[in-house]
Parts: C-alpha cells; structure tokens; sequence
C-alpha cells in the first residue's frame, strides 16, 4: 500500500493543519514540496491535482482530495481507532466539533490570515503594510478571542473536554499571529484563551510541525 | 409541537442553507424568525444561544447548534435514514469528495459571491453606498472560480459525483441571490454546465418551497 503523499510546502499554514492531523493520527506519509515562491501552484502540472492552484493537496492511492479542512476531517475518519481521537464520541460531539470547525473557518482564520498577509508576506514581496486594515482585523479578531475567552472559561477546549479538530486548526495560524506577525499580546492577554495555547500547542504533533515555520 | 426549532430569518442565506437540508430530509421543524433589522440577533436572550450574534441557531432536544454548514452536517448525519438518501456519499472516500466541495463551497464560492450580494442587492436597499473598485474585483475573483466549476461540471453531473449531496446543496442561497437580485445573473447563466447544474438544483422541491415561502413572506 502506497505511503499518503501530501503536496504542499512547510510555511503553508494549511499544509502544516494537515501534517499536524497526520502526526496526531500516527500516519506516516510522503512530503512532495510545492515550491510556492516560484509558482509551482499555478503550474499546469500541479492544477492537473488541484485546479484552484492552492496547497495543499493530498494523495491517498485513488483519491486526491484538497481543502486543508476537508483532509483532516477525511484523515480524522479513515485513522479512527488510531493515534488521537478528533471528532468527538457522539452525534452531539461530532456537530459541537463540526461547529467551532466552521468558526474557525468563518471568523478566526479571515482576520489572522489579513493580518499575516499585511504584516508579513506582502511587506516580503515588497508592498507597503495597510494599517487601517491591520487595525480594523485586530478589531475583528479582539471580538472574536473574547467569545473564546468566554466559551473556554467554561470548556478546557473548544467542542468539549477533548482536544478535537476545532482546536488543530487554530493551530497554525495562532503560531504565526504569535510569532512572525508579532501579536502575542492577542493570546496572552486572556487568561483561559492562553491556557488553552499553552497547552494545545506543545503537543508534540504540533510542535514537529512549528519546528520548520518560519518565526 | 416539532422538536427540531431553526431561529433565523427566511432571506438570510446561512438560514436557507440550513433549511434547506431540513427539507430534503424531511424532518419536521419550526422555523422561528429573528428580527436583523430589529437587531434581535445581538440581545441578550439569542446571544445566550448563539455568542457570535449570528443567525441560524438549531436547538433539537438538548443540543443548541450554530454555524449552518455544521447545521446541515449534523442533519444529514442524525436523519440519515429519510428524506433524501445519499447526501453523505455511500463510501469514505465519496464522503471525502463531499467534503472538499463542501469547504470549496466555504473558502472560495461564498467570499466574492456573498460580497456581491450584499453589494448589488442588498446595500441599494438599505441605503450603504456601494464600492465599485471592490464591486468589480468580486466578480472577477467570482468568475475564475465559476470556470472552474465549469469545467468540473462538465465532468461530473454534481459537484461530488453522480449523485446530490450536501455539497451542492450549500451552494443553493449565494447563488439565488446572484441569478436572481444581482443583475449578474449572466455570470451563472452564460456558463453552459454551471447554467445547467443550477437549473437542475434549483428546481428540486426542498428548493422549490423555499422559494414558495420566501414569495408568501414578501406579501407580509
């Protein structure tokens, strides 16, 4: 049987969601490295895998499938029984896990990934850093971490007691909201929401992958 | 009186979407409308439901449940056995394949499209004024997806496979509003597979009664 084969690249902060969830699970698998700065993603070779021309993308003998968060809920059924359970133990866990998935695909990930984009990968292509933007998704993404403030005040991780999906994919773009886009100050400042960093990321699955982002 | 109750407002798109899926399983419900223009959403007694201050919210029995992609998942799952069958695939891998256009869906169709919505249909109406720069940048960043549904639908009858599913049902509200409200209906109907996939969606008939209920909603 084929090793899983992810495409993608180890900045990409949803390449590093699904290589988290593969760690998580204990699911060794394949790493072809996409060369984002020269393009690779938008050539014909690589749209043949995944026409919107984004990373990541993943291989599992027949299937290709993409979308960084439809992988991991894929990974997350096939590897059930081994490594760390992510999706919850019942019909009502599952959809508590499904919910604070979709949060953060709908609320978390717009604002940080604006704030990442103009604090520091346009600065890196030569472009001038919006603030009023940057300060208009702070904004955004203050309301935001103050809902979760709340939620885990009563909840040690988002969907429940257990550390799930929902907490994996906030993973990587907190790794940079902390570090390249120096906005520490975003998690530090509430005090169950940097219990809950603290702890969800140093776990080990996590940690491999941090190790080769940049800081 | 039915156990399953959906808060939200009929023209909201995350509330259609949601309803949507209650109908082609055929699961009782009551749908309780929320007052946006009231700010019904952002009081205390729905926040106390749904923290965010957005519409839907489900409650079934002991479960309160917000977001309506989570929504329709859950339904889809928890009714499996009527309604419409297959919604989820048949297979882990076909579920997979659901799941990717599902978050498609999510990430790529729904940021330009709804951003045209509420620019063309929506902000006239309330008297926001509009931003054509970002007007005209939407419905480009639209249409490069739309090509690729296209070619997609040109070879696969639905956007996961042979079959319906939650994929294509989540794509029903944006698209409504786009053919119907925008004056950009062209960018739907001037492509000939997405044209066809919209028309043969469209006129299912959970569809069918949304748009039944919208219509005796606007006579209010």
């Amino acid at each position: 049987m084929a090793l899983i084969k992810v495409h993608g690249h180890h900045f990409s902060t949803a390449t590093c969601m699904v290589l988290c969830c593969l760690n998580e699970k204990q699911v060794e698998y394949d790493f072809v490295l996409v060369d984002l700065p020269t393009g690779a993603h938008k050539k014909p070779q690589y749209l043949a895998l995944n026409p919107f021309g984004v990373v990541p993308t993943v291989q599992d003998e027949d299937l290709t499938l993409f979308e960084s968060r439809a992988i991991v809920k894929y990974l997350a059924k096939k590897f059930k029984g081994q490594g760390t359970e992510l999706l919850g133990n019942t019909l009502a866990e599952q959809a508590l896990v499904e919910q604070w998935c979709q949060v953060e695909g709908q609320s978390f990930y717009p604002p940080a990934s604006t704030i990442l984009f103009q604090t520091v990968l346009f600065p890196l292509r030569g472009g001038t850093t919006d603030e009023a933007v940057v300060e208009i998704n702070i904004g955004k993404l203050n309301r935001v971490l103050d809902i979760y403030e709340e939620r885990l005040s009563k909840s040690k991780y988002l969907a429940g007691d257990f550390f799930s999906l929902a907490d994996l994919q906030h993973l990587p773009w907190t790794q940079y909201l902390v570090t390249a886009c120096k906005k520490g100050d975003l998690i530090s400042s509430r005090k169950h929401v940097s219990a809950w960093w603290e702890d969800i990321s140093s776990r080990p699955a996590w940690k491999k992958v941090a190790e080769k982002m940049p800081k | 009186m039915a156990a399953v109750k959906l808060y939200g407002p009929l023209a909201s798109t995350a509330t259609s979407r949601a309803l949507a899926c209650l109908l082609e399983k055929q699961v009782e419900y009551q749908l309780i409308p929320v007052d946006l223009k009231k700010r019904e959403q952002k009081k205390p007694g729905f926040l106390a439901m749904q923290p965010f201050g957005q519409v839907p919210v489900l409650q079934d029995g002991a479960l309160t449940l917000f977001e309506s992609r989570a929504i329709v998942r859950y339904i889809a799952e928890k009714y499996a056995a009527q309604g419409t069958i297959g919604l989820l695939g048949k297979s882990l891998a076909e579920r997979a394949v659901i799941e990717q256009w599902m978050e498609v869906e999510s990430q790529t169709y729904n940021p330009p499209s709804s951003f045209l919505v509420f620019q063309l249909a929506f902000a006239p109406l309330w008297g926001i004024p509009q931003n054509q720069t970002e007007i005209a940048k939407n419905e480009k960043k639209f249409s490069n997806v739309l090509d690729v549904y296209e070619k997609r639908l040109s070879e696969s009858k639905y956007l996961a496979g042979d079959e319906f599913s939650i994929a294509d049902l989540s794509h029903l509200p944006n698209t409504e509003y786009i053919v119907k409200a925008t004056g950009k209906a062209e960018l739907i109907t001037s492509r000939k597979y997405v044209n066809a996939w919209w028309e043969n969606i469209s006129s299912r008939d959970s569809w069918k009664k949304i748009r039944e209920m919208s219509k005796a909603d606007s006579k209010k």
